[in-house]
C-alpha cells in the first residue's frame, strides 16, 4: 500500500531516513520523542517536505514528484484544517470538489458525511461557531468524503481531552474501515496507539524504524522507546 | 466602456462632418467653460463662417505653450488663443507661428504692433482688498504696512509672473530690495490664482494679487460692492492676452477669418462679463454698467515681449532669494 | 539532487508581470520625456536645497501622521461606541478631498481668520499663523493620519482574538499586552504605513506651496512643474523626476526592508473582544484620542460642508454632468486597480520579505505631470491624445492607487497563505477556485477598503486629465477648478461638497461590501 524506498530528508543539521512498507488497511501509530522527525516523516509522505533521496510509492504509483493532492492521501494537521469563512458543509464539500460547485448529489454526500460524524444540523455553521471537538469531527467528515486510500493524521486531536480524543480516534478508525483506507497517525500516548493502531513506527534520532505490531512492541519495547515511554 | 462608445460616436460624427471645415483653437481652461466666453464665441463665429469651431482646453497660458511645443509642427491647432505678452517671445522663438493680417483700432493704453500675435483682451494686475480697508497707495506703503498679501508662484501661474514683471518694470534694479521689504507681507504663495483668491475670500489674506477688473465681477454678477482694487502710484502692469495663427495650419483662411472676427464687436462684447477683462477694442455699445466704477491706473506698465523674456530669469532669482529668507 | 516539494504558487507569473508593468509605464514615460530633452542638464545648489526641504517635510509629515495614528488606531480597535462605523468611514474622507478644498477647510479652522484664531481672539490672544513648515506638516497630517490610522487599525484587527483571550486569561496588564502582542504587530505595519505617507508627501506640491508660505517651501514636484511649464526644459524635468523616484524608491526599500520576517499565527474568526484595557484610565485615554482625532478631522470637513451647502443650489447643470463622468472614471479605475493589485498582492504575499513591495510605491513617486507628458509624447504621433484621455486617466489613477491597495492587501494575503497553504495543497485548491474559495473571502474586508480608496481617489483626482482634456468631457474636480477660476466661489464650494459626497459614497459602498463579511 505505502512503500518508502530509501527515503531521506535533510533540513539543516537534522536528517531523517525511512525505508519500510505498509499493508493496505493497516493502522499505524507513529511514536517518538519531540523533534525526532515524526511530522517531517508525514510531511515527506504527504508531499509538503522536499526529499533529498528516495521514493514514495502509494498504492503502486510512484508519487515522489506528485502534488500533495495527487498522491491518494488525505491529511489532517495540528490546526488550520478548516476555512473559518466557509460553513462546515462547504468545508466538507471541498473534499469532493475543490472548485466547490457541488451537484445536488454531492451536497447530499457532504451532509451525510456530517451526519455520520454526528454533526447533523450543523451544516450551515462556521468553524468559529462550534466547539473544538465539533471542528475535528467536521475535518474527519471531509476525510470521509475524500475517500483516499491513505489517511495521515499529524495530531489533529492533540488539543482535545482524553475522552474526546479517544472518541475521535474510534471515529477515525471507523471512517478508515468504511473506506478501506490505511491510516498513519502521530501520537504521544501509548494508550492511543494501543486503542487505534495495529502497528507502531518508532521514530528516533533521525530514523523511522520498520513497523512492528503494537502488542509486540509494547510488551518488549526497545531501549530508546523504553526511555521515551518512561518504563 | 461608455467612453469607448462615446469616442466611436465622436469619430463617426466627425467623419460625417468631413465636408464642413474644422477650425481648432487651443485655449485655456476657463475660456471654454460654460460661464466663460467660449460657448458664446463659438456660436457667434459659426454663424458667420459655415465651419465648425472647436476649442481645445489645455490648462492655463504656460501649459498651452508647452502643449504647442510638445506637438510641434504636427499640431492639430490652427489658432492659439490665450497666452500673454510675457510668453510671446518664447512662442515666437518656436517658429511655429505665422504672421497675422489683423488690423483694428485697439483701445489698449499702449501701442500694439506685433505682427505675429493679435490682442483680444487686456487688464491691469492689481491687489484686490475689501472696500472698507485703507489700501496702500504703492508698493513701498504696502511693504511698510503689516498687511498680509496672497500672491501666486510665477513658476506656475500667469498673474504670478505678471507681478514679477510689475515690480521689475516699476523698480528696475531696485526690484530685489523691494522684494526683501515685501517678504514679511507675503502671507503665502500659491500654485494658481484660484487658491490665492480663495484665501482672500476666506479672510486669510488682506489683499490678493488679481486684476483691477475683479471687483466688477462681484459688483455685476453678485451685486456685491464690497471688493475694491488698490491703485498704486507706480503704475500698474498690464496683461495683454493674445492669439496667433499656427504656421502649419491646414485652414489658413479660416484661421485668418477667426483672428479678424476676434476684434469685431461680436467677439469683443462677449469678453467683459465672461472673461472679466477689458476688450481689446471697445465695442460700439461701450463697456457694461459697473465697469465705470473700476480704478483706472494713471500709468500703464508693460515690458515688451523681448524685455520681458530677457528680465524673466533674473527677476525670478531675485524673487526667490528675497522670499526664501 | 534535492527535490522541491510542490508548493501552490499563485500569480507566479501574473504578479511579477503586473508589478513590472508599473515599472514599464513609468520608464516609458521617462524615456519619452528624455528623448525630447536638450542636454546637458545642470543640477545646482538651489536644487539641493529643494531636495533637502522636500525630504525634511516629508519625513516630519510621515512621523507626525504615524505617531498620531497609533493611539487613535489602538483606541478604535478596542472600543465600541455609537458612531464608530461612521468615524471609521470618515477616515477615508480627507485623503480624497481635492487639495484646494481641504486646504481651505483646514484654514477655516486653523487659519488667521479661522475658528481657533477667533476663539483665541476672545481671550485677547493673537491669531494662529500656520504658514511655514508647521502648516505644511499640519495639512499633511490631516490628509494622511486617517489613512495611517486605517492601516494600523487593520493590523490591530489582524491580531487573532485567541491571543487577546490568552492575554485576558493571564490577566496581563496593558503594558505587557503591548509588548507581547501589539509591538510585534506595530513593527510589521508602521514602517510600511510611514513609507507610504512619506512618499505621498514627497510628491506633494500644492499643499507645500500654499501653506509653506513662499519659495522656501519648494518641493521637487514644483521644480518639475517649473521645468515643464515655465522653462520647458524637458531634460531638467526628466532628471528631477528621476531624483524624486530615486529618493522615494530608496525610502520605500529602506522602510520595507526593516520589516521583520513575518511570523503569523492563525485564529478563528471570532469577534474581537478585549480583556485588557478595561480600567477607567484606559477608557478615558482612548476617549481623548478618539475625540481629538474626530475633532481634527470633522472640523475642517464641516467647514467644507457648510460653505458647500450655500453653493449647492448655485451649481450649473454641467457640474452634474461632470459628476457623472467622474463616477464612471472612478469605477473604471477601480476595476483596473483590482485586476492589477490582486496578482501583485498575491505574489508579494508569498515572498518572505517585503522589499519587492517598493516597486509599486514608484507609481506614487512618479510625477503625474511627467507620466502625463511622457505618454502624451508617446501617443501623439499615432492618435489624438484626447481619444485616450479617459483610459489614460483611469490607468494613471489606478497606478497611483496601486501602492495603497498593495499595502492594504499584502498582509491579508500573507496571512491567508501562512494559515492555509498546506490545506490548499492537501485539497488541491489552485487557480481560480483558490481565489474564489479561499483568497478573496479571506481578504474581502481589505479588498473593499482598497477598492473604496481607489474609487474615491479617482473621483477626487484632477490628475493628468488636464493635459489630455476634452472640453466636452470634464471631470468633477476639473469643473470645480473652472468654477473657481471664474470667480464662482459659491458654486465651486457646492461642487466640492458634491465631490466629497460622491467620493465618500463610493468609498462607503466598497468598504461596506468588504466589512459586511466580518459580521
Amino acid at each position: 500500500m505505502l512503500r518508502l524506498e530509501d527515503l531521506r530528508v535533510a533540513q539543516g543539521s537534522f536528517s531523517l531516513s525511512a525505508a519500510f512498507e505498509i499493508e493496505k488497511g493497516a493502522r499505524i501509530a507513529v511514536i517518538g520523542p519531540s523533534g525526532a522527525g515524526k511530522s517531517t516523516l508525514l510531511g515527506a509522505i504527504g508531499g509538503y517536505v522536499p526529499l533529498d533521496h528516495g521514493r514514495v510509492i502509494v498504492a503502486g504509483d510512484d508519487v515522489t514528484d506528485a502534488a500533495p493532492d495527487q498522491r491518494g492521501i488525505a491529511m489532517l494537521f495540528q490546526d488550520g484544517n478548516l476555512f473559518p469563512h466557509l460553513t462546515l458543509a462547504q468545508n466538507v464539500g471541498l473534499g469532493l470538489r475543490p472548485a466547490l460547485r457541488l451537484t445536488a448529489d454531492e451536497t447530499e454526500k457532504a451532509h451525510v458525511a456530517l451526519a455520520r460524524v454526528g454533526l447533523a444540523g450543523f451544516e450551515g455553521r462556521t468553524p468559529g461557531d462550534v466547539s473544538g471537538g465539533q471542528q475535528s469531527r467536521a475535518a474527519l467528515a471531509r476525510v470521509l468524503v475524500q475517500a483516499k486510500p491513505l489517511i495521515l493524521l499529524d495530531e489533529p486531536f492533540a488539543a482535545l481531552g482524553p475522552a474526546l480524543r479517544a472518541e475521535m480516534l474510534d471515529l477515525t478508525s471507523e471512517v478508515a474501515r468504511a473506506a478501506g483506507a490505511t491510516v498513519m497517525m502521530i501520537t504521544h500516548d501509548p494508550q492511543d496507539a494501543e486503542r487505534a493502531a495495529d502497528q507502531v513506527v518508532f521514530v528516533d534520532a533521525g530514523l523511522a524504524h520498520v513497523p512492528q505490531p503494537v502488542a509486540e512492541i509494547m510488551a518488549d519495547p526497545p531501549e530508546a522507546l523504553r526511555a521515551y515511554l518512561g518504563f | 466602456m461608455k467612453y469607448l462608445m462615446t469616442t466611436a460616436a465622436m469619430l463617426s460624427a466627425s467623419a460625417a462632418w468631413a465636408e464642413t471645415p474644422v477650425l481648432t483653437v487651443y485655449t485655456y481652461d476657463s475660456f471654454v467653460s460654460d460661464w466663460g466666453p467660449g460657448p458664446a464665441v463659438e456660436a457667434a463665429f459659426e454663424a458667420t463662417c459655415d465651419c465648425d469651431l472647436q476649442f481645445v482646453a489645455a490648462g492655463d497660458g504656460a501649459a498651452l505653450l508647452a502643449r504647442i511645443k510638445l506637438e510641434g509642427a504636427r499640431s492639430d491647432a490652427d489658432v492659439l488663443l490665450g497666452i500673454d505678452t510675457n510668453l510671446v517671445a518664447a512662442a515666437k522663438e518656436t517658429g511655429l507661428f505665422a504672421p497675422h493680417s489683423v488690423t483694428a483700432d485697439y483701445t489698449l493704453p499702449i501701442e500694439w504692433n506685433d505682427d505675429t500675435f493679435a490682442p483680444y483682451d487686456w487688464g491691469y494686475f492689481a491687489f484686490v482688498h475689501n472696500a472698507d480697508m485703507d489700501a496702500p497707495a504703492n508698493f513701498r506703503d504696502l511693504a511698510a504696512s503689516d498687511l498680509k498679501i496672497a500672491i501666486q508662484d510665477p513658476r506656475s501661474s500667469t498673474p504670478g509672473l505678471g507681478l514679477l514683471m510689475w515690480v521689475k518694470a516699476a523698480y528696475g534694479d531696485d526690484a530685489a530690495g523691494l522684494w526683501a521689504d515685501l517678504s514679511d507681507n507675503v502671507l503665502t504663495v500659491t500654485k494658481g490664482w484660484s487658491e490665492s483668491y480663495g484665501l482672500f475670500l476666506e479672510g486669510e489674506a488682506d489683499m490678493v494679487l488679481s486684476y483691477t477688473t475683479s471687483p466688477a465681477y462681484h459688483l455685476i454678477a453678485e451685486e456685491d460692492a464690497s471688493k475694491a482694487a488698490a491703485a498704486f502710484d507706480e503704475g500698474h502692469y498690464m496683461q495683454v492676452e493674445v492669439a496667433g495663427k499656427l504656421a502649419a495650419t491646414d485652414q489658413p483662411e479660416l484661421a485668418d477669418a477667426f483672428l479678424s472676427f476676434m476684434v469685431t464687436d461680436a467677439f469683443q462684447s462677449i469678453i467683459p462679463t465672461t472673461n472679466w477683462m477689458y476688450p481689446a477694442v471697445t465695442p460700439a455699445s461701450g463697456l457694461p454698467d459697473g465697469f465705470e466704477t473700476l480704478i483706472t491706473p494713471e500709468k500703464a506698465l508693460l515690458l515688451s515681449p523681448e524685455d520681458a523674456a530677457a528680465a524673466r530669469d533674473e527677476a525670478l532669482a531675485e524673487w526667490r532669494d528675497a522670499l526664501a529668507q | 539532487m534535492a527535490r522541491r516539494a510542490r508548493s501552490v504558487t499563485v500569480a507566479a507569473l501574473g504578479g511579477p508581470l503586473a508589478a513590472g508593468s508599473v515599472f514599464v509605464l513609468i520608464l516609458v514615460a521617462l524615456l519619452a520625456v528624455m528623448s525630447r530633452a536638450d542636454w546637458p542638464v545642470t543640477f545646482g545648489a538651489a536644487d539641493w536645497a529643494v531636495l533637502r526641504f522636500t525630504v525634511w517635510q516629508a519625513v516630519l509629515s510621515a512621523l507626525c501622521s504615524v505617531v498620531f495614528a497609533i493611539p487613535v488606531a489602538r483606541a478604535l480597535a478596542r472600543r465600541q461606541f455609537v458612531g464608530r462605523t461612521f468615524l471609521v468611514t470618515l477616515l477615508g474622507a480627507p485623503f480624497i478631498l481635492p487639495v484646494i478644498v481641504a486646504v481651505l477647510g483646514i484654514l477655516a479652522v486653523f487659519g488667521r481668520a479661522g475658528w481657533v484664531s477667533e476663539l483665541l481672539g476672545l481671550f485677547g490672544l493673537p491669531p494662529l499663523s500656520i504658514y511655514g513648515l508647521e502648516g505644511v506638516v499640519l495639512a499633511h497630517v490631516f490628509f494622511n493620519m486617517p489613512l495611517a490610522t486605517r492601516l494600523i487599525l487593520q493590523g490591530w484587527q489582524a491580531i487573532p482574538s485567541e491571543q487577546y483571550r490568552l492575554a485576558g486569561q493571564l490577566g496581563l496588564p496593558p503594558r505587557t499586552v503591548f509588548q507581547t502582542l501589539e509591538w510585534p504587530m506595530l513593527r510589521q505595519v508602521v514602517p510600511g504605513a510611514a513609507a507610504l505617507v512619506f512618499v505621498i508627501c514627497l510628491t506633494s506640491f500644492a499643499v507645500a506651496l500654499t501653506l509653506g508660505g513662499g519659495p522656501r517651501a519648494t518641493t521637487i514636484e514644483l521644480a518639475i512643474y517649473q521645468a515643464f511649464r515655465f522653462d520647458f526644459d524637458l531634460g531638467r524635468a526628466a532628471i528631477l523626476s528621476l531624483v524624486q523616484l530615486v529618493v522615494a524608491g530608496t525610502a520605500a526599500v529602506l522602510a520595507l526592508w526593516i520589516l521583520p520576517p513575518l511570523v503569523l499565527q492563525s485564529g478563528l474568526d471570532r469577534p474581537l473582544q478585549r480583556w485588557d484595557a478595561r480600567g477607567a484610565p484606559c477608557r478615558v485615554l482612548d476617549a481623548i484620542w478618539i475625540g481629538l482625532a474626530a475633532l481634527f478631522l470633522l472640523l475642517p470637513l464641516s467647514a467644507v460642508i457648510l460653505s458647500g451647502l450655500i453653493g449647492l443650489f448655485d451649481m450649473p447643470i454641467s457640474v452634474w454632468t461632470a459628476a457623472w463622468t467622474s463616477l464612471w472614471v472612478g469605477m473604471l479605475s477601480t476595476g483596473l486597480l483590482i485586476l492589477w493589485a490582486l496578482p501583485v498582492a498575491a505574489w508579494l504575499g508569498q515572498t518572505k520579505r517585503g522589499g519587492a513591495e517598493a516597486i509599486t510605491l514608484l507609481g506614487l513617486a512618479a510625477s503625474p505631470l511627467m507620466i502625463g507628458t511622457g505618454w502624451f509624447i508617446m501617443i501623439y504621433p499615432f492618435a489624438s491624445p484626447q481619444a485616450f484621455a479617459m483610459p489614460v486617466t483611469a490607468v494613471v489613477n489606478a497606478l497611483v492607487a496601486l501602492p495603497f491597495a498593495v499595502r492594504i492587501l499584502v498582509p491579508g494575503m500573507r496571512q491567508s497563505f501562512t494559515d492555509y497553504s498546506r490545506l490548499n495543497q492537501a485539497l488541491g485548491l489552485r487557480g481560480w477556485p483558490l481565489w474564489r474559495i479561499v483568497l478573496l473571502p479571506r481578504i474581502r474586508a481589505r479588498l473593499g477598503f482598497a477598492a473604496g480608496l481607489t474609487a474615491a481617489m479617482s473621483v477626487g483626482d484632477l490628475g493628468v486629465v488636464t493635459l489630455f482634456a476634452d472640453p466636452d468631457v470634464a471631470t468633477l474636480p476639473l469643473q470645480m477648478y473652472r468654477l473657481m477660476g471664474s470667480y464662482r466661489t459659491d458654486a465651486a464650494a457646492g461642487a466640492a461638497l458634491l465631490l466629497l459626497v460622491l467620493a465618500l459614497g463610493m468609498f462607503w459602498i466598497c468598504d461596506y461590501w468588504g466589512r459586511y463579511a466580518e459580521t
